[in-house]
């Protein structure tokens, strides 16, 4: 058997290496996100937001530039026999689940690290809220993107692709955007930052991501089965 | 085959539908280690769907399966890595180059550093690609990318290949380059789905007929 770090470390570079070089999902996802908030900025029509508005507009608009790069994230291996290659070769089939999960978790923070900027200087009045966000944010991309690499693997063998990714995967992740909107909110008050409850709504992050991180270990060699 | 050898490839009352379609009904034969099978048939009569079984890409619905001594799907965990496999897709990824997709399945197969460099180079050198193995794949063409796929498939220096159609999208020289690598006589058990019996029947040591609702005859 293959060592399964090398096996990561070999997955995890080839889908880095080929996004930087076709730009299929990031700037998308980025291009989304910033379109969102202008559309909120205007729609609201409010050049200032807080609290748990604040909150709901930033995680709403991630959560949907996600489900951009959660479609496209298996194509490659579905219309390229990547599947089969990986299925013929002696590793652990789940191996395939945890470079996605890390391939995604990148994504998301490259995509953070454009969109949370924007939104903060469209709808902050300080930056204060933005370092304990950091802790937020990870925890939630992890829980995001292990949810998302099980339901796109699920649905890159059907053709509805596109619409089955958001049905299934957008109730699945509600206990995640509860979580993460009710950890985002009391940092981004009007009268300041706030610690209210912050570290309990990181557990239940922490506890989704688990849940949900050990529920795709579990069952993507069976998912993987034709 | 002399009778203390176990055969690379052993079915017994193979089967597999799809719903309710029968791909394969009740197939059974014995192929000895380092012989060349070619399979021949209509297109649907189940080719492909035997190649993958024998791949480990694909599950029987029944009877029994033995691949290089390993019971299938039970023991395909074994298998994996054994197993050259040249299907209808090249399995390469069209946005890496030619070098970086045989680097991805040489890690995957566990060979890594400069062993690894020794036998790319080796490789797309036998199949003379040498000076086009840093242009990304979606700029070769069919005939290239066939060669590379065959540069995939023996890279990990399989026992047995599984090749359907090895020769499709190649010209003449691309088929002499090819016969060096997954032809006959190189000690691999090789499996070879055709249309073109003119082409391979000559190299067969065994031959399976497979027909759409008639059974199969092995000769």
């Amino acid at each position: 058997m293959t060592s399964s770090r090398t096996a990561f470390a070999a997955i995890l570079a080839k889908d880095l290496r080929a996004e930087l070089r076709t730009l299929q999902s990031l700037p998308a996802m980025a291009l989304f996100a910033v379109t969102a908030f202008v559309i909120f900025r205007f729609g609201l029509n409010r050049s200032h937001l807080a609290g748990s508005l604040a909150a709901g507009v930033l995680w709403a608009t991630l959560l949907f530039a996600a489900v951009l790069g959660i479609n496209r994230l298996f194509v490659a291996e579905r219309e390229e026999g990547g599947f089969d290659a990986i299925r013929l070769a002696p590793i652990d089939r789940s191996v395939l689940f945890t470079a996605k999960v890390a391939a995604l978790i990148v994504y998301l923070a490259a995509l953070e690290l454009i969109a949370v900027p924007i939104f903060a200087l469209f709808f902050l009045s300080s930056a204060a809220s933005l370092p304990p966000l950091i802790l937020v944010l990870v925890l939630a991309d992890i829980g995001l993107a292990a949810t998302g690499t099980l339901i796109s693997s699920m649905a890159v063998n059907s053709r509805a692709r596109d619409l089955l990714v958001p049905l299934v995967l957008l109730p699945l992740v509600v206990p995640l955007m509860i979580a993460a909107t009710a950890a985002t909110e009391p940092l981004m008050l009007l009268g300041g930052v706030s610690y209210h409850r912050f570290g309990t709504w990181l557990i239940v992050l922490g506890l989704y991501d688990l849940i949900f991180a050990l529920l795709g270990y579990a069952v993507f060699d069976f998912l993987l089965e034709d | 085959m002399p009778p203390d050898q176990e055969p690379a490839i052993r079915l017994v009352g193979l089967r597999r539908v799809y719903g309710e379609r029968a791909a394969l009904e009740d197939l059974s034969l014995e192929t000895a280690a380092g012989s060349s099978l070619v399979v021949l048939g209509p297109n649907g009569a189940g080719k492909t769907t035997l190649l993958r079984i024998l791949a480990t890409l694909l599950r029987p619905t029944g009877g029994e399966a033995s691949v290089l001594g390993c019971t299938l799907p039970g023991e395909a965990w074994k298998l994996r890595g054994k197993i050259g496999y040249l299907g209808h897709e090249p399995l390469l990824y069209r946005d890496l180059t030619g070098r970086e997709n045989l680097r991805f399945h040489a890690k995957l197969h566990g060979i890594t550093g400069a062993r690894a460099e020794a036998r790319i180079e080796e490789l797309l050198e036998a199949v003379k690609l040498s000076h086009r193995g840093d242009e990304r794949t979606y700029e070769f063409s069919a005939g290239m990318r066939q060669r590379l796929a065959i540069c995939r498939c023996v890279l990990h220096e399989p026992e047995l290949l599984l090749l359907d159609e090895p020769d499709s999208n190649l010209d003449i020289e691309g088929r002499e380059i090819a016969r060096t690598l997954i032809g006959p006589g190189a000690g691999h058990t090789r499996v070879v789905v055709t249309h073109d019996p003119d082409r391979f029947l000559p190299e067969a040591d065994q031959v399976l007929r497979l027909a759409i609702d008639a059974p199969a005859v092995v000769s």
